[in-house]
């Protein structure tokens, strides 16, 4: 009896350490997770202890002096570039570990290690575009140039001295909460996170959308529907700059359609498994960067601001930081895993990006000999298909393994193993992200350099994602540049039988569109088209540009002498709605007053008199986007066949559609037995987006502000994790407008740099600890929200002294 | 005093013992104590669990209140508990207090035989 009682009260104690040791699904280990001494409660920092500190660092050529601000910016004084890039690299990952090595498994495929089996079908995706593939090329390529290889391994030996001065107890909260151990950081993955930007980045390709576009409505609806240019004329490189370089390449036309090039070529669960994977960039994103020449500024000496947009998460996509040795000192956002600052200033010059959206990648038919894919048909012969195997270990299962088949037009992504395709016929994908290629390099000598020669011999090592490089100097320069590998890429689905389709001319980097000091005073791009039409290469554009933020900017710039900072903020933050101001007067028109009721006739008198900003705190904001979200999908309805995938023309074109074409076949719902005109869709539109608006709220008088409705959210990089993450928070703009924030996009990094003072603003909505247990995990969102900034405080070491919070002083 | 000492032994002891091994260590010290203190089985169970509850929900308490809840009010909102950090600090000592709790009922009992 005894015997019993003792028997079950053991078991229960082992069954229950049992229980908590392991993970009960979604959930960690509890016991592991809750033990104060080694889970989640040893990631509560303390909020009010800092002291200084000296530490022994093994691997240091000499002595190394970090001091942290009030904001938690990390200063560090090295003696040397090596020790430089060694403590950037052991400071970005005290404080960005996990994110640094969960960004770099998503581009090499590997999340199902610690996701398992439900990451597998993503991760296979990653392969199967080819950007492990790339990375490789990339590393390669990088360690052929001995200066770059030095400072990637000192970063990455950086990284991984922290990683090994790391007992579990210190682990970020993450891998306690997955269950699992960073590993070691190498080249590789530096080069991974570039290829994780290029497929943010230099995705704006539409070849699969507009071939099938022009097979079911024609060529002449093609061009009516995405004419290649507008009134539209506030290019990056301002109307009318001479090239110089004129008659080095014969101007190409438009491309002419493929003959024979028909929807039949392709058989659609091939283009319904397309559309579901592949992700396409939503449109309008944006991005802004401008300079302003000393002649137009209150100091004499330019302003360059940069705020690029991209989804906004926590930890941030960005890292602030002030590095300084003997051969530079360089302040402004770093990439988490990466050496070098990608968008900031030094003592001498400023430089700041935006997305360039070339098209640099292609999809080709492909026509292999027989179910073995051993061969492919290529110029009338069978050639071999090379077979990269892919192995991924998978969390809680086997291992996979899967092979693809790699072309001269680059990988299969689709085939009947992947993707619920069936289809004999295959469709592959090349792009200049699998080239390799030294971005850092690029980086390493803005951040040393002088002026705008330097500028311009740092970009040519720029290969990809394209991007609008701006630039000032303290010395008066102004400049842009739109840089990256530039191949004649197809505007369509292109015969990957003949090599007669392979990219034969690339633009060479000298002829990339750039102006430097124009006229006008200032230099801008907002990820409009780039050029005027007397530039001599072609440029495929299909809903790739966008161009509203750019007429506002210019606008704005254009507009005013002697600017200063506070104009850079004030221009930073501006909600001014361009594509409402083109659209609205054309929606109002249609409106028959008499047949609405009285609370929709409150709406439409508050819309007439509005003043087109999507300001946080303005109801009439919201009745515009309600309406024209409503309105967009149902004029656009023929495009939304998930089997026959088209890109919707954006916003800005349909602004002009609307005013200029009451009758289009486009009008027609599809869903409807009659045949719709633009007037009518109008007033369905709005009958239904004041529905939805009654619903929500009651009744229209009730509807909250735009700021509320929006519900702005800066979301952990775990989609699960809204806890980690911060919802509602209140703020204007939205796509389209130069505060191009919306629900879950925005300026992730804002900086101005005021070459008078010799002063940096700058912020992110973030902070710059990616631990949710320190106050420094997101101090910086309510500030961005309300259009705020901080100075950057890049001073001496001195002055940093006093102003720090604490310093770490690193021995060898 | 019957119940204070074994409670305020096996809570330092463990205190001890974590610093070094794995969190399920409280459940030896609890086992072994109880077993060498000759304590009854229903006291064993309740002087290990308070023991370790103390410990948890003291140590936890200290991060905790040194980092003015940043993290305990996100945690609470994932497991869920409405962002309480004391119903997180309540449940941190009860998980441990439990394991501890039974292991000493253990220990008792294994004497008892």
């Amino acid at each position: 009896m005894r015997f019993i009682g003792f028997s079950l009260s053991l078991a229960a104690t082992i069954g229950l350490i049992y229980v908590l040791n392991h993970p009960l699904g979604p959930a960690p280990a509890l016991g592991r997770f809750f033990d104060p001494y080694s889970g989640f409660w040893q990631n509560a920092e303390n909020t009010s202890h800092y002291h200084d500190i000296d530490l022994q660092m093994n691997g240091l050529h000499d002595k190394v002096e970090v001091y942290f601000d009030d904001r938690m910016v990390p200063h560090i004084f090295a003696q040397n570039d090596e020790d430089l890039f060694f403590m950037q690299g052991y400071i970005t990952a005290k404080n960005r570990l996990w994110q640094m090595e969960v960004q770099t498994h998503s581009a090499a495929g590997r999340v199902s290690e610690i996701a398992g089996e439900k990451a597998l079908a993503k991760d296979r995706l990653s392969r199967r575009i080819g950007l492990g593939y790339g990375a490789e090329n990339s590393k390669a390529f990088i360690e052929k140039d001995a200066q770059s290889n030095d400072l990637v391994r000192a970063y990455c030996a950086g990284v991984n001295a922290y990683i090994k001065s790391l007992s579990p107890k210190d682990y970020p909260l993450e891998y306690k909460l997955l269950g699992y151990a960073p590993e070691e950081w190498t080249p590789l993955k530096v080069a991974l996170l570039l290829k994780n930007m290029a497929n943010m980045l230099s995705v704006y390709e539409f070849d699969i959308e507009n071939t099938n576009f022009v097979s079911k409505f024609g060529a002449d609806q093609f061009h009516y529907i995405y004419p290649e240019r507008d009134s539209f004329t506030d290019y990056i490189i301002p109307r009318g700059t001479p090239w110089a370089f004129a008659g080095d390449s014969a101007p190409d036309g438009p491309e002419a359609l493929p003959a024979g090039l028909k929807v039949a070529n392709v058989d659609r669960d091939l283009y319904e498994s397309y559309d579901r994977a592949i992700e396409k960039p939503q449109e309008l994103n944006g991005s802004n960067n401008w300079a302003v020449s000393g002649s137009k500024t209150k100091s004499g000496k330019p302003l360059l601001c940069n705020d690029p947009h991209l989804q906004l998460n926590l930890p941030s996509i960005w890292y602030e930081m002030h590095l300084s040795s003997p051969s530079m000192n360089v302040y402004g956002a770093t990439l988490p895993g990466a050496p070098c600052v990608i968008s900031g200033w030094n003592d001498s010059i400023a430089w700041g990006v935006t997305n360039g959206g070339r098209d640099v990648r292609d999809w080709f038919t492909v026509q292999f000999k027989d179910d073995t894919h051993n061969e492919y048909l290529l110029d009338s012969q069978w050639v071999k298909t090379e077979k990269r195997i892919e192995r991924f270990k998978v969390k809680g299962g086997k291992d996979f393994v899967d092979t693809v088949l790699y072309t001269r037009f680059g990988p299969i992504v689709f085939d009947q193993s992947y993707g619920d395709v069936k289809s004999k016929k295959y469709l592959s994908l090349k792009w200049t992200a699998h080239e390799g290629s030294n971005e850092f390099k690029t980086f390493y000598l803005l951040n040393k350099g002088n002026n705008y020669d330097n500028y311009l011999d740092a970009l040519n090592n720029y290969s990809c994602p394209t991007q609008n490089f701006v630039f000032a100097s303290r010395s008066g320069d102004i400049a842009i540049k739109e840089q990256g590998t530039h191949p004649l890429t197809h505007e369509f689905v292109a015969d990957g039988s003949t090599s007669a389709s392979d990219w034969h001319r690339i633009i060479p980097n000298a002829h990339n569109p750039t102006v430097k000091n124009p006229e006008r005073g200032f230099v801008s791009s907002a990820n409009q088209f780039p050029v005027d039409e007397t530039y001599p290469y072609p440029i495929t554009h299909v809903g790739i540009y966008e161009n509203p933020r750019a007429m506002r900017i210019n606008h704005l710039l254009s507009d005013s002498q002697k600017m200063d900072v506070a104009y850079m903020q004030h221009m930073q933050r501006d909600n001014y709605n361009t594509i409402a101001s083109l659209t609205l007067p054309t929606l109002l028109r249609v409106i028959d007053r008499s047949k609405l009721t009285a609370d929709e006739v409150e709406a439409i008198t508050a819309l007439d008199k509005w003043d087109y900003y999507d300001n946080a705190d303005s109801k009439t904001t919201v009745y515009y986007e309600a309406w024209t979200d409503v309105l967009y999908p149902l004029l656009w309805d023929e495009m939304g066949d998930p089997t026959l995938p088209m890109r919707k023309p954006n916003t800005y074109r349909t602004a002009y559609f609307l005013r200029d074409d009451s009758t289009s076949t486009f009008y027609d719902n599809l869903q409807t037995g009659e045949r719709e005109t633009r007037d009518m869709i109008v007033l369905m539109s709005f009958d239904k987006a004041m529905k939805q608006l009654k619903d929500k709220y009651g009744s229209l008088d009730k509807v909250k502000d735009w700021g509320s409705y929006k519900a702005t959210m800066v979301h952990h990089l775990s989609p699960q994790l809204d806890a980690f993450s911060r919802m509602n928070v209140y703020c204007g703009g939205n796509r389209g407008i130069v505060n191009a924030t919306s629900h879950d996009h925005g300026p992730s990094w804002r900086m101005i740099v005021d070459f008078g003072e010799m002063k940096g603003y700058c912020l992110y909505p973030g902070g710059e600890s990616g631990n949710p247990g320190s106050k420094f995990y997101d101090n910086m969102v309510d500030t961005w929200a309300k259009g705020d900034y901080y100075v950057a405080k890049f001073e001496p070491k001195a002055q940093l002294d006093r102003d720090k919070l604490y310093k770490i002083t690193f021995n060898k | 005093m019957k119940l204070l000492f074994p409670i305020v032994a096996i809570a330092m002891v463990s205190a001890i013992v974590q610093n070094f091994a794995p969190w399920w260590s409280i459940a030896i010290v609890a086992f072994i104590l109880s077993y060498l203190l000759r304590l009854k089985p229903g006291l064993a169970f309740l002087a290990a669990f308070l023991g370790v509850f103390i410990l948890w929900a003291g140590v936890a308490a200290r991060l905790d209140f040194g980092n003015d809840h940043i993290l305990s009010q996100r945690i609470a909102m994932l497991f869920p508990l409405q962002g309480s950090y004391w119903l997180l600090l309540l449940l941190t000592g009860v998980i441990g207090g439990l394991v501890s709790g039974f292991a000493g009922l253990s220990g008792a009992l294994l004497r008892k035989q």
